[in-house]
């Protein structure tokens, strides 16, 4: 089964269109890196694979599901780390956590185990609001990967991250890790950083005005290819 | 679905006891609006009709200010789109918020009514009370409903605190008329102490009209 | 029989034209003048027939958005949007034409013993935050949306409203305005030509407003395709209350170097 599988994929807002004629298949397991300037759509069209937006134009498959029809089978099984939190700030980060993991039907056992692996243990039971950005930041990878889902979506994940966070962070959001569901883990990561990025990618996917300007295998692009979308 | 709605309603319950967003500021706003009328109107005992309708007037525009914050955490930081993400029937949503709602409206009532009593009301509470007690309750669905409704409409636009009372007050004016009628001979000097059927009946039928239309509707809100 | 063509302003202005006049002639020369409150009580063969149009306008409003929603198409949505918008126009006379009669029956702009204008009121002043709504709501597809739902939930009010005052007032005052049943045979006709004037009146006005917005549409569609041509920079659109018929989706700027290939090349 196909992880991705886009075809003419199009989003309006009002008249005009954040992303058009956007096709691509990803197998399971791979990672696709998107690149582009502010404004390119890269953050739309993560929000469309994580079921919070709907397709407006072409076909969209994820894990094997249409959507927007077929939204609720795709939800249990995505991990989406945005550019805000999705986390409250009045409650701490064990609360956030236990919250989303009844949503998930998890146990506290595995939130206890998470807020250790980002080395928030210390700090679990204040109120987000006192906590720095990069644990803050912290705290949201751990919701992501609660429900140990099969594709994830980062939206620029290192952001507010220093690199000791980064060391921490990694082993959680990498490639390799086995999914409770068989096979590995397949990713879309938004990017902003055409060298360091490019290093993640399988496929890598260059937006500019909302259509794909660049779309190859890793292997055969060069980073100052990418450097001249954001001209 | 029970357990989906019970892990809104904890996180509800937990970020309004932190907060303290709502609750004390709808119950002290009842308090002083009934100093303020009591000077207004220039009476130390009001009865019956005047009762009747300062009472559902004061709670419904202390309502207007629970209502106004419902949904303002879930809008910040994403939050609601953290819940949009899980594998839930989004109609617990639904649930938790007019749970959540009539719980901060038992609440406020908790307060305002003794303090209506012995501030304002002339007569004795007591005879009245158990009629009392079930109007406010089947009022209080009504605008937890309609509340819960409004201010998921009003919560992404510009003027989400003038827009929310502003639709909520038209559409609870059955409520007010049923609420205000059904409780004014309880208020009253000679109270018989049961409210009239037919005001309980079109309360009813309000809660269940538009309990039915949010629930069919509530998904366009939120999603996208 | 060919509907569309019915519907067209034109033949539906020709009609209204046609039944007003006929009705006009009726009120004022063939029904009595009644008893009590003489010629000012012909008043009635306008308020209540614009109360009637404009209820079942914000009826069919709602009824527009449930298509709206269950389709997503626009064009449901625009309609909604007429539907209520000339409703309210239609609504407002109704409140002036009762206000009116009040003041010539009883000597009072407002009477709040007649049911159906204080109903009236009531609906008017829920119907009159439809366009702030809209107008707080920047992105189009869910301006519409948030609209619908509104017209829907204020549409199932407009009966459930009518009770409540209904209710409230009956056993406390009798109805002042007079009933609208028991009608002397005619009177009974020169309402029922002034109701169907009335209707025609406001389909007319609606279905003028919708090609209005047809129109526009195609301007603005044309105007697009002249600035793509000509490379001018495009404009973002006002904020508007109003919404518009669904144009393409335009493709913003062009793509100087691209390589567009679904699926991979190595």
């Amino acid at each position: 089964m196909r992880a991705l599988e886009l075809e003419e994929l199009a989003r309006n807002h009002g008249e005009r269109r954040v992303l058009s004629g956007v096709s691509l298949t990803l197998e399971a397991g791979e990672t696709l890196v998107v690149f582009g300037p502010n404004g390119a759509g890269k953050t739309t069209l993560l929000r469309v694979l994580a079921t919070l937006l709907r397709p407006h134009g072409g076909s969209v498959q994820v894990l094997g599901r249409t959507l927007p029809h077929e939204g609720w089978a795709v939800r249990g099984r995505v991990g989406m780390l945005a550019h805000e939190p999705m986390l409250y700030r009045e409650l701490s980060a064990r609360e956030n956590l236990l919250y989303h993991a009844r949503l998930h039907g998890l146990t506290r056992a595995r939130v206890n185990e998470l807020l250790d692996r980002v080395g928030i243990g210390d700090r679990a039971d204040d109120p987000l609001r006192t906590l720095s950005r990069g644990m803050v930041q912290r705290v949201a990878i751990a919701r992501t990967v609660l429900h140990d889902p099969e594709l994830l979506l980062l939206d620029e994940p290192y952001a507010h991250l220093d690199p000791a966070a980064r060391e921490l962070v990694d082993p959680l959001l990498c490639a390799g890790a086995p999914t409770s569901a068989g096979g590995r883990r397949t990713r879309v990561i938004s990017s902003h950083d055409p060298t360091g990025g490019l290093q993640e990618a399988d496929l890598v996917l260059g937006l500019r005005a909302g259509r794909v300007a660049v779309l190859r295998e890793r292997a055969s692009v060069r980073s100052s290819e990418l450097v001249e979308l954001y001209r | 679905m029970k357990r989906t709605v019970g892990a809104l309603l904890r996180k509800e319950m937990l970020v309004e006891l932190r907060t303290l967003e709502s609750v004390p500021g709808m119950s002290l706003f009842s308090l002083t609006t009934f100093v303020i009328f009591h000077f207004a109107l220039n009476r130390n005992s009001i009865d019956g009709d005047l009762a009747a309708g300062i009472l559902w007037v004061t709670l419904l525009f202390a309502a207007m200010l629970g209502i106004n914050r419902l949904f303002v955490a879930d809008s910040e930081e994403g939050a609601l789109d953290g819940f949009l993400l899980a594998p839930v029937d989004r109609s617990a949503l639904l649930a938790a918020k007019v749970l959540a709602l009539l719980a901060y409206l038992v609440v406020l009532e908790l307060v305002a009514v003794p303090a209506f009593a012995l501030l304002l009301l002339g007569p004795s509470l007591g005879p009245g009370l158990g009629g009392l007690v079930a109007v406010l309750a089947l009022g209080d669905i009504g605008v937890a409903v309609i509340g819960t409704l409004v201010s998921a409409l009003a919560v992404r636009t510009r003027a989400r605190d003038l827009l929310g009372p502003l639709l909520a007050l038209p559409l609870l004016v059955p409520v007010v008329i049923a609420g205000a009628r059904a409780s004014s001979p309880l208020l009253a000097l000679h109270s018989s102490g049961t409210p009239a059927g037919r005001w309980l009946l079109t309360l009813a039928l309000y809660d269940l009209l538009f309990g039915l239309i949010a629930y069919a509707l509530f998904d366009f809100l939120v999603e996208d | 029989m060919d509907w569309k063509a019915l519907a067209a302003p034109r033949v539906l202005a020709v009609a209204t034209a046609v039944v007003l006049t006929t009705a006009l002639t009726l009120v004022f020369f063939y029904a009595p003048l009644e008893a009590e409150q003489g010629f000012l009580q012909k008043i009635f063969y306008v308020h209540v027939p614009l109360a009637i149009v404009s209820l079942c306008g914000f009826v069919a409003g709602g009824i527009l958005a449930i298509a709206h929603l269950r389709t997503g198409d626009s064009r449901w949505d625009v309609r909604s949007y007429v539907a209520i918008h000339m409703s309210l126009i239609f609504g407002l006379a109704t409140l002036i034409t009762g206000s009116i009669w009040a003041k010539g029956s009883w000597g009072h702009w407002w009477v709040w013993n007649e049911p159906t204008l204080v109903s009236f009121l009531i609906v008017f002043l829920l119907y009159a935050t439809y366009q702030p709504l809209r107008f707080a709501i920047e992105d189009p597809e869910r301006q519409a949306r948030y609209a619908s739902v509104f017209a829907i939930t204020a549409g199932a009010f407009v009966p459930m409203n009518f009770i409540a005052v209904r209710l409230s007032s009956a056993y406390v005052h009798p109805r002042v305005l007079g009933a609208t049943g028991n009608l002397p045979g005619a009177m009974e006709l020169t309402f029922a030509i002034s109701l169907a004037a009335i209707a025609l009146l406001y389909l007319t006005l609606c279905s003028l407003e919708l090609h209005t917005k047809r129109a526009r549409a195609q301007l603005r569609a044309l105007r697009r395709r002249v600035e793509e041509r000509t490379g001018a920079p495009a404009r973002a659109p006002a904020r508007s209350a109003a919404p518009s018929l669904p144009l393409p989706p335009r493709t913003v700027g062009t793509i100087t170097s691209m390589r567009n290939h679904p699926g991979r090349e190595a």
